[in-house]
């Protein structure tokens, strides 16, 4: 049980994706401008994360594990996950007009979000069995909408702020996110995963 | 090798048809986009947008194809509430399209001048226009949403806009903000020295009802 819990606070604020193993930085950057957006961004990616961590963990041990094909792994894993963007997308779609049309391309671009795979893939190189690879997939969504919609706070009120004007746009967007991973290394050394 | 193609053919497979089943069941019927769109615009039909109508204008801002301000009847109020709903930055009345009307108008016929020619009637987008060939024709006020578009067609300019009357039914309270309004003293710069901003208040909402008032009493 402790283990479990270990694996939620080391992957959401330890070991964040976003702010400490800089995975996922494209929706970071692209679609943080508003906490609304934000907010879908990361409960979307949450649920593609979570269903993608745990379906690659099924197809590597029960399919390409015992037909000794794991040099098939990216291509799987890289299937699996593009299956589950698409579905996402199509809920989102029927639930959601207006959270589809914000997300626009940065949805379909789910597939191609490196943290999305770097959890499969790390999965399989940490061993982690299925309650595991689950947990890690979901505490890994969680730090990324936890962040996500820190820092969709934060750009929201620098679009009021005075900033000089070299520094305005995606320049003082950077900025903040280099000094919030710094504050997440305040973290570093807590847990192992 | 055969493995690995059965492998990797067998998961897309798989995965395929459970897409095509999902596509099946999330089917999206029609555009919801649109429709929440459409219910924001005034409905009044003017084509002033371009578009014939308010709901090819509402597919087509949900396309993205057309910007959110080109409807002049809509004014401020409704580029804001669709700037909301879709999450964009609201932006100012395109002028191309018309000017905002600050007041809610209705068209009038001056029974007298009418000649009976039907020519309104055809222009009218939401038919309140009630009247036959060679008889004098008239507005249902409640129905006409102050497009101005029977005005053109008119041979004799028998129909003028008019603002509506205030009366007990559609009377309401005036909005209690008060509008600063800086103005530059523009006095003080003529005589070279730094010019003056003034702010006055003043309550725009009451202003107008006056102003109603006064059109509807003339």
């Amino acid at each position: 049980m402790t283990e479990y819990l270990l694996i939620i606070v080391g992957t959401v604020w330890v070991n964040n994706f976003v702010l400490s193993q800089f995975l996922g930085l494209c929706p970071f950057m692209g679609v943080s401008r508003k906490l609304e957006t934000a907010m879908g961004m990361g409960l979307a990616t949450t649920f593609v994360l979570t269903l993608s961590s745990v379906t690659s963990y099924l197809v590597h041990s029960y399919l390409l594990v015992p037909l000794e094909l794991e040099y098939l792994r990216t291509l799987s894993f890289i299937l699996v996950i593009a299956a589950i963007v698409g579905f996402t997308e199509m809920a989102i779609r029927k639930a959601s007009p207006v959270l589809y049309n914000v997300l626009g391309i940065y949805l379909p671009l789910i597939t191609t979000n490196c943290a999305v795979l770097g959890v499969a893939l790390l999965n399989v190189q940490e061993s982690h069995d299925f309650i595991e690879s689950a947990l890690y997939g979901m505490g890994a969504a969680l730090g990324f909408t936890l962040v996500m919609v820190l820092f969709a706070a934060i750009r929201e009120r620098l679009a009021a702020a005075d900033i000089p004007a070299p520094f305005q746009g995606n320049a003082i967007g950077l900025i903040t996110a280099g000094l919030m991973a710094l504050a997440f290394m305040g973290f570093s050394g807590l847990v192992k995963y | 090798m055969l493995g690995a193609l059965l492998v990797v053919g067998g998961l897309a497979l798989v995965f395929g048809v459970m897409l095509g089943f999902a596509t099946i069941y999330y089917k999206v019927e029609g555009d919801p986009l649109a429709d929440q769109v459409d219910k924001l615009l005034p409905q009044t039909q003017c084509g002033q947008c371009t578009f014939p109508g308010c709901r090819p204008y509402a597919e087509a801002i949900a396309k993205g194809e057309a910007d959110i301000n080109q409807c002049p009847p809509g004014g401020e109020e409704t580029i804001k509430a669709i700037a909301d709903l879709l999450g964009v930055e609201p932006k100012p009345l395109n002028e191309e399209h018309g000017e905002a009307q600050d007041l809610p108008l209705i068209a009038r016929i001056d029974e007298q001048t009418c000649i009976g020619c039907t020519l309104c009637i055809q222009a009218c987008p939401v038919d309140c226009i009630v009247g036959a060939a060679k008889h004098m024709h008239t507005i249902i006020e409640s129905e006409c949403t102050g497009c101005k578009l029977c005005l053109p067609p008119c041979p004799v300019d028998c129909i003028e806009m008019l603002p509506v009357r205030v009366e007990p039914g559609n009377w309401k309270w005036p909005y209690p903000s008060a509008k600063p309004i800086i103005a530059i003293a523009a006095a003080a710069n003529d005589e070279g020295e730094e010019p003056m901003p003034v702010i006055r208040y003043e309550d725009a909402e009451n202003n107008e009802d006056t102003a109603q008032r006064e059109a509807a009493e003339s």
